[in-house]
C-alpha cells in the first residue's frame, strides 16, 4: 500500500502550523517549549519523507542530528525554566519580560 | 678636554638621577651633598681643562663643535645634538660650574636638617644640567632645551618649600608666577626661533650667523627676530615688563636665589643676546629698545631697592637692576662688557646672597633688616665678605664690579650718549646707597633684634669657605678685564679673548666718533666720586643719624609709599591683565563657550539620540511571543519574496 507523499507533507505542515500557533498564543513556557519540539518534529517528518522518496539516506542522518540538538536544547531550556520558576514563582512568559526597555 | 665637554652636562644629570631616585633612601646628608657637589665640581674641572686647552690653540681654531648625535632629522630639518665650545660658552661654563660648585657646597650647610635635603640637591643638579645645555648648545633648539629646563628648575626650586607662606600668598603661588611669566617670554623666544628657521633654513648658530650678511642691516626680518628673542630675554632675565617674577622668586631657599636668580639663570637672556649678537646688531631699532629697556630697568629697580626692608628683596631688586646694566651694555653694542658684567656680577651677587643666607640663618629665618643691627661682632667672616661684595657692586675702584660697571658706563657714553651715562651713573649712586644702607642696618648700629630669643652666631665652615672664595673672586675677578686705559698695549684681555665671537657683529654696529682717554678718565673719576659720596651718605644716615632717613620718607610720603609698594606694578598687572583674563575665562570661555557651545553640542547630540530611541524602544516590550510574531512575519515576508522572485 502506497501512501502518497503529499499526505506526509500536509501532515507535517499541519504539525508545523499547530506548533507555530502554540508558540505564539500559549502563555505557559512549558507548553511553548513543547510546541517548539512539535515544530522541530514536523521538520524531521519532512526530512524523513523526502529521504525515503528520493532514496537518499542523508535526510535520515539529518534527523538524528536534529534530535540530538533538540535533546540538548530541551535539557538547557528546561533547566532555564526551572530557574526562572524558582526566582519568579511563575512560568507565565507574559510576566517574564526582563528585557523590557 | 674639549672632547670631554659633554661630561660637564652628563655628570650633573647623573647626580640628579642618583639623588632624585635614591636620595630618599640614602638619607645621609653627607653622601647626598658630596654626590651633588662633586658632580658639579668635576664639571668645573673639565670646563677648566677645556678652557686651558682652548687657550693653547691659535685664535682661529678656538671655536670647536663637539657633536654627539643627530637629534632630529625630518625633511630638510636636520638638528644635531652638538655642543659648541668657544670663548663665550667657556666663560659662561666656568662661571656656572664654578659658582655653582661653591653654592652646592654652601647648601650642604644651609640646607642641613631640611626634610627635602635630597630633593634640593637633585633639583640643583638638574638645574646645572639644563644650564649647561643652554650655554653649550650648538643650535637654537639645544639652547631652547636648556632654556626651558632652567625655567622648570627655577619653578621647582622657588616652590621648594611649597607648604610655606610667602608674603600675601604661598610659596607655591610665587613659583607659579615665575613659571607663567617666564612662559610669556618663552613664547616670544619660540616665535623668534620659528622666524629664524623660516628665514635662514637652519637653527645651527654657525649656519644662521653666516647667512645674516645676505640681508641688509635694518631688514624687517631682523627687527622681528631680534624683538621676539628679546621678549624671551626679558622673561628669563627679568627686564621690564616681565621682571615681576624675580622679586617673588625669593620665596625659594637662599642658595637658590644665589645660584639661579642672581648668578646664572637670569643671565641666560644676556648670553642669548650676546650669542646672537650679529642678528641683534642688524636690527638697530631693537638695539635701541634693548638699551632703553635695560637702562629703565636698572634705574627703576634701583629706586625700589632703596626702601625695601627684606634683605633678600633688596638683593632681588639689585639683581634686576644689575641685569638692566647688562642689557644696557648689549644695547649699545658692547657685548663683551655685558658678558664681563655677567661674570663679575655672578661673583659678588652670589656672595651677597650667600652672605644674606648666612645672616638669615643666624637670625632664625628673620629677613627684615629693621630687626638686624650690630651683627658685625657676631659674624666676622660673613661681615667681611659681605662688605667686599658690597664694595664690588657699588663700584669701589679696584674691585671687580668697578671694572665691569665702568666699562658699561663708558660704552653707554661713547655709543649711546650723555643721557645714557647720566642715568647709568645715577643708578650706580642708588646702587651704592641701598647696598650701604643694607650693610649699615645689618652689621652696624644698635642691635635691634630680640636678644632673649635670637643668638647670632657665625655659620659653619662649609658655608663660610664658599663665601671667602667668592670674596676673593669678587676682588680679583675684575683684573682679567682691566680697561685698555690702564693696561696699556695689550688692551682689555677679556675683550680680546671674546673678540672673535663679536668680531662680525662689531663690524655691523654703528659706532659714534672716537673719544679720547681724557674723557674716559674724567667720566670714571666723576662716577667714582659720586658713588663714594653716595656710600658715605648712606653710611652716615643709617648708622649715625637715622632721623634724616625718617624725615625724608615723611616729607616725600607718597613717593616713599610708591617705592615701598614697588610702583604697584604687580597690582597694575593684576588689574590690567590677570583680572580681565580671569573674567574672560570665567564669563566667556567657561560660562558661555564651554557650557553653552561645547556642552550644548554634546548634550543636544545625546538628547537627539534619546528622543529617537524613545520611539524605537517601544518595540522592546519584553514579550517573547511578540518577538516570535515579528520573526514569523519577517520570515514569511522573505519566503514570499523569494517565491515571487522565482
Amino acid at each position: 500500500m502506497n501512501i502518497p507523499i503529499e499526505y506526509y507533507l500536509i501532515l507535517s505542515a499541519l504539525m508545523f502550523i499547530a506548533g507555530t500557533i502554540g508558540v505564539i498564543i500559549r502563555r505557559n513556557a512549558i507548553v511553548v517549549f513543547m510546541c517548539i519540539e512539535l515544530m522541530l518534529n514536523s521538520a524531521n517528518l519532512t526530512l524523513v519523507t523526502f529521504s525515503s522518496y528520493l532514496g537518499n539516506a542523508i535526510g535520515q542522518v539529518f534527523v538524528f542530528f536534529v534530535m540530538s540538538v533538540a535533546a540538548a536544547e530541551a535539557a538547557i531550556g528546561l533547566a532555564i525554566i526551572i530557574m526562572v520558576f524558582r526566582n519568579k514563582l511563575t512560568v507565565n512568559i507574559d510576566e517574564i519580560n526582563l528585557f523590557k526597555w | 678636554m674639549i672632547n670631554l665637554i659633554y661630561l660637564t652636562v652628563l655628570l650633573p644629570l647623573l647626580g640628579f638621577l642618583i639623588n632624585g631616585l635614591f636620595g630618599s633612601k640614602i638619607k645621609n646628608e653627607k653622601i647626598i651633598g658630596i654626590i651633588g657637589s662633586s658632580t658639579v665640581g668635576i664639571a668645573f674641572l673639565i670646563s677648566l681643562g677645556a678652557f686651558i686647552e682652548t687657550l693653547s690653540l691659535p685664535v682661529e681654531s678656538r671655536s670647536n663643535v663637539v657633536s654627539l648625535f643627530t637629534w632630529l632629522n625630518v625633511a630638510n630639518l636636520n638638528i644635531k645634538f652638538a655642543y659648541l665650545v668657544d670663548q663665550l660658552s667657556l666663560v659662561m661654563a666656568l662661571v656656572v660650574t664654578g659658582v655653582g660648585f661653591l653654592i652646592h657646597v654652601y647648601s650642604i650647610g644651609y640646607m642641613h636638617g631640611d626634610k627635602g635635603f635630597w630633593r634640593f640637591f637633585a633639583y640643583l643638579n638638574l638645574f646645572i644640567f639644563a644650564m649647561m645645555n643652554l650655554i653649550l648648545g650648538d643650535n637654537f633648539l639645544v639652547l631652547f632645551l636648556g632654556w626651558e629646563g632652567v625655567g622648570l628648575c627655577s619653578y621647582l626650586l622657588i616652590g621648594f618649600w611649597y607648604d610655606r607662606k610667602f608674603e600675601k600668598g604661598t610659596v607655591a603661588e610665587a613659583a607659579k608666577k615665575a613659571f607663567i611669566v617666564n612662559r610669556i617670554g618663552d613664547f616670544g623666544f619660540l616665535l623668534g626661533m620659528f622666524l629664524i628657521y623660516q628665514t635662514f633654513d637652519s637653527l645651527n648658530f654657525a649656519e644662521v650667523f653666516s647667512k645674516v650678511p645676505n640681508y641688509p642691516v635694518g631688514d624687517i626680518v631682523f627687527t622681528l627676530i631680534a624683538l621676539f628673542l628679546f621678549i624671551g630675554a626679558t622673561g628669563k632675565s627679568a627686564q621690564i615688563p616681565l621682571f615681576v617674577w624675580l622679586p617673588d622668586a625669593m620665596a625659594g631657599p637662599t642658595p637658590v636665589s644665589a645660584l639661579i636668580h642672581a648668578a646664572t639663570m637670569v643671565t641666560a637672556g644676556v648670553y642669548m643676546v650676546a650669542r646672537s649678537s650679529i642678528i641683534f646688531v642688524s636690527a638697530p631699532t631693537v638695539m635701541l629698545i634693548i638699551a632703553i629697556v635695560g637702562l629703565a630697568t636698572a634705574f627703576f629697580a634701583a629706586t625700589v631697592g632703596l626702601v625695601q626692608n627684606d634683605i633678600k628683596k633688596v638683593l632681588a631688586y639689585s639683581t634686576v637692576s644689575q641685569l638692566g646694566y647688562m642689557f644696557l651694555a648689549l644695547g649699545v653694542g658692547a657685548f663683551s662688557s655685558g658678558i664681563f658684567h655677567v661674570m663679575t656680577h655672578a661673583f659678588f651677587k652670589a656672595l651677597l646672597f650667600l652672605g644674606a643666607g648666612s645672616i638669615i640663618h643666624a637670625m632664625h629665618e628673620k629677613q627684615d633688616i629693621q630687626h638686624y643691627g650690630g651683627l658685625k661682632k657676631y659674624m666676622p667672616k660673613t661681615y667681611i665678605t659681605f662688605l667686599i661684595a658690597t664694595f664690588a657692586i657699588a663700584g669701589v675702584p679696584g674691585l671687580s664690579g668697578f671694572f665691569s660697571k665702568d666699562e658699561i658706563l663708558w660704552n653707554a657714553y661713547s655709543n649711546g650718549g650723555m643721557l645714557f651715562w647720566v642715568i647709568g651713573v645715577l643708578t650706580a649712586m642708588l646702587t651704592a646707597f641701598y647696598m650701604v644702607r643694607l650693610v649699615s642696618l645689618t652689621f652696624f648700629g644698635k642691635e635691634r633684634f630680640d636678644k632673649s630669643h635670637v643668638h647670632p652666631h657665625e655659620s659653619p665652615n662649609v658655608m663660610t669657605i664658599p663665601l671667602i672664595v667668592l670674596a676673593i673672586l669678587s676682588v680679583l675677578g675684575g683684573y682679567i678685564g682691566i680697561p685698555a686705559l690702564f693696561s696699556g698695549n695689550g688692551g682689555n684681555k677679556f675683550e680680546v679673548w671674546l673678540h672673535p665671537i663679536f668680531e662680525n657683529a662689531n663690524l655691523r654696529v654703528l659706532h659714534y666718533g672716537s673719544h679720547s682717554h681724557l674723557e674716559e678718565i674724567i667720566l670714571m673719576v666723576t662716577s667714582v666720586i659720586l658713588a663714594l659720596s653716595s656710600m658715605y651718605f648712606a653710611y652716615h644716615v643709617y648708622t649715625k643719624n637715622r632721623s634724616i632717613a625718617e624725615n625724608i620718607s615723611k616729607s616725600f610720603n607718597s613717593l616713599y609709599q610708591l617705592l615701598l609698594d614697588k610702583y604697584r606694578i604687580d597690582e597694575f598687572y593684576e588689574f590690567i591683565i590677570v583680572k580681565p583674563i580671569k573674567n574672560i575665562s570665567e564669563k566667556v570661555l567657561w560660562k558661555f563657550t564651554d557650557n553653552k557651545i561645547i556642552d550644548g553640542f554634546v548634550n543636544s547630540a545625546a538628547s537627539l539620540v534619546d528622543s529617537t530611541s524613545s520611539l524605537t524602544r517601544k518595540l522592546q516590550n519584553g514579550l517573547t511571543q511578540f518577538y516570535a510574531i515579528l520573526m514569523l512575519l519577517g520570515i514569511s515576508a522573505v519566503l514570499f519574496w523569494i517565491i515571487i522572485k522565482i
